[in-house]
């Protein structure tokens, strides 16, 4: 047998394998590009990443929706850092607005975190819904 | 005076996003529409009262053991590096646009919530 034909039985041997390593970083690139996208939302909007970065998680790496959720925040949190630092460069800073809104959002957290135990989820996703959809059309116009 | 009223428009977006809706996102509508804030800064202080929120969340969710880092950082760099290149595009763009973007943003994801709704209880 020529030395080629011992190469061709070897790589035809070990095909799965190479297809299995192309799949592998296919699905390290798809998760690189919906990070991407993350990124770029939470950068442009100053928040909403999270809301992204859970399907990425759920439907590519194949998380189950409270981890997704969990570790959504652990994606998000550096990216805000990132581009808060992007927004007080470019001179978008305000101490009057950002100490009060940060202590009332923890105090409302804690309190919504403690709530959560206690509404039903079918309330809080028509809540959720109801304001967006206000919130979006009054900004929009 | 108005140290109250964003310490209350900060409360009442903890809330809902301590149940779960969008994270801080709700922050933003909240001090440009009620309390008149300027897009740019409102999205500002979103982000940086989003960090400790964010790590009373981390630890309470390390805790019960919900936090998985597998493939994680496959995601965070390449959204850190757009985040840089969102938070110029923002920067360059005048505050009524960048409302009204905004604004289709949060129209795109009440439709997706309402599209994922479950009628029954």
């Amino acid at each position: 047998m020529s030395k080629l034909s011992k190469k061709f039985i070897i790589f035809a041997a070990n095909a799965k394998t190479y297809f299995k390593m192309v799949k592998v970083n296919s699905k390290r690139l798809k998760s690189a590009l919906a990070g991407g996208l993350t990124g770029a939302v939470n950068g442009l909007f100053g928040g909403g990443g999270g809301m992204v970065a859970v399907p990425i998680l759920k439907n590519m790496l194949g998380y189950d929706d409270k981890q997704a959720h969990a570790t959504a925040i652990l994606i998000i949190a550096p990216v805000c850092a990132v581009s808060a630092i992007v927004y007080i460069l470019s001179g978008y800073f305000s101490w009057q607005v950002i100490i009060p809104a940060s202590l009332g959002t923890v105090a409302g957290g804690l309190a919504g975190a403690a709530l959560l135990q206690k509404l039903p989820e079918f309330i809080i996703n028509i809540t959720f819904i109801v304001v967006m959809f206000a919130a979006g059309l009054r900004m929009l116009f | 005076m108005s140290f109250y009223l964003y310490l209350l428009a900060g409360f009442g977006a903890g809330l809902l996003g301590g149940m779960g809706m969008g994270g801080g996102t709700l922050l933003i509508p909240v001090l440009t529409i009620f309390l008149g804030v300027e897009q740019h800064i409102a999205q500002a202080a979103n982000l940086v009262a989003f960090l400790p929120m964010a790590a009373f969340s981390l630890s309470a969710h390390k805790k019960s053991g919900l936090l998985r880092t597998d493939g994680v950082l496959s995601v965070v760099i390449p959204a850190a590096v757009t985040s840089i290149a969102g938070g110029l595009i923002a920067s360059l763009l005048p505050a009524m646009i960048l409302r009204r973007f905004f604004g289709l943003f949060l129209l795109f994801l009440a439709f997706r919530g309402a599209a994922k709704l479950k009628l029954t209880p």
